[in-house]
């Protein structure tokens, strides 16, 4: 039954793993600048994939325009620098307001 | 588990000593609260949306405790959620948390020297506690940014999940707040600065979305995010990837090896002002 505790736990001990890098290897161990570099990038492209993903599909169809134009509303008050909490509740409220007025 | 037995080492304790509010600025605690705060408003959201997608309210909340890193629990209950199963779920979390490392050694020596400590403080690493300890220009602020943010963020974190959990299984149906809009947006203010900063940067993402999207119709969840790193190579083979190898921290006050933070890690803090 427990497929979600196990990806709980793995998912959990990984990430210590992770976290325990720096304070275990401190001192001892640099990572290379190029992997440090390409960690970052890396991270950055996955959660891009995420975000546009997320904007765009649902399963695997269209996640529909209410969401599409919610993120995109969410991306200009980012673009504009609002505070992270705005952007956050202005999505959502867009695609609240989308969804109030029938769009799917 | 076992708190008994004390510091066995007190010479280790040298220049440590009990983190104060005091020892922080009255605009850097300010910045804390405020991340706090929109990190409260991304955790309700977070158990609202996994309950909202089927999940039972542990899920959630479990995964708040023993993960605690906000854009890989909303992948992996995004995937999960979609039916994309436990391993895709946790590799691909374990793929987002991966910097996670980078971010630790470079705080390592912030968290302070004993074994507790240490290994205490490593969980409580994330993009906003490394992004507020390398802003510090000395190290006992640092600690202080990094202890302070840190377990104020943990404790907000879980309750608000918590409270999203059981208000989303209240609610029902979170479409009708358009809550699930919200992840990517938030996705989207977290990456908005790394992409600004750096073209090769932009170029594997902008790569990495068109490969993850075109896929996601015909391939399960979590298998298109973890094909967008293919991005990279596209972006590697582009024209000009040499000049990556130019400086780049342009903020001034990375001077430690805070050179992947300095472009990541402010992201999220950037918003509520940290620059101050």
């Amino acid at each position: 039954m427990n497929a979600y505790l196990a990806c709980v736990l793995v998912l959990a001990a990984g990430t210590y793993a992770f976290r325990l890098a720096g304070p275990l290897l401190h001192g001892r161990v640099e990572l290379p600048a190029r992997l440090q570099e390409l960690l970052t990038v890396g991270a950055t492209v996955l959660l891009v994939a995420l975000l546009a993903t997320g904007a765009l599909t649902e399963g695997h169809g269209f996640a529909g325009w209410a969401r599409t134009i919610g993120v995109l509303a969410g991306g200009v008050l980012a673009w504009r620098k609002a505070p992270f909490a705005v952007v956050v509740v202005g999505a959502a409220a867009a695609t609240a307001l989308l969804r109030l007025a029938g769009v799917a | 588990m076992r708190s008994s037995h004390r510091t066995e080492s007190p010479p280790e304790r040298t220049n440590e000593g009990f983190v104060r509010l005091s020892h922080l600025p009255r605009g850097v605690l300010r910045d804390i609260a405020l991340v706090w705060l929109a990190d409260a408003v991304v955790g309700v959201s977070f158990g609202a949306i996994a309950v909202a997608g089927g999940l039972p309210v542990w899920v959630p909340v479990l995964m708040s405790l023993l993960v605690y890193a906000g854009s890989a629990q909303f992948s992996a209950v995004g995937i999960l959620a979609a039916g994309g199963g436990p391993v895709a779920a946790a590799a691909t979390g374990l793929l987002l948390n991966s910097r996670t490392a980078a971010f630790s050694l470079a705080v390592a020596d912030s968290l302070g020297r004993s074994r507790a400590a240490r290994f205490l403080g490593a969980h409580l690493i994330t993009d906003e506690t490394a992004a507020f300890v390398l802003a510090q220009p000395d190290q006992k602020r640092r600690k202080a940014a990094f202890w302070i943010s840190g377990l104020g963020l943990f404790a907000v974190w879980n309750v608000s999940v918590l409270g999203g959990a059981l208000a989303g299984s209240v609610i029902g149906d979170t479409a009708r707040f358009g809550l699930d809009a919200a992840f990517p947006a938030v996705l989207l203010a977290l990456v908005l600065p790394a992409l600004r900063a750096d073209s090769m940067t932009r170029r594997a993402a902008a790569a990495g979305a068109v490969i993850a999207v075109a896929a996601a119709p015909v391939l399960p969840a979590g298998v298109p995010v973890l094909l967008a790193l293919l991005g990279l190579l596209a972006a590697r083979r582009g024209p000009g990837p040499r000049s990556r190898s130019g400086p780049r921290s342009e903020s001034g006050s990375g001077s430690r090896s805070g050179r992947a933070v300095g472009r990541r890690g402010p992201s999220r803090t950037a918003a509520p002002g940290s620059d101050s």
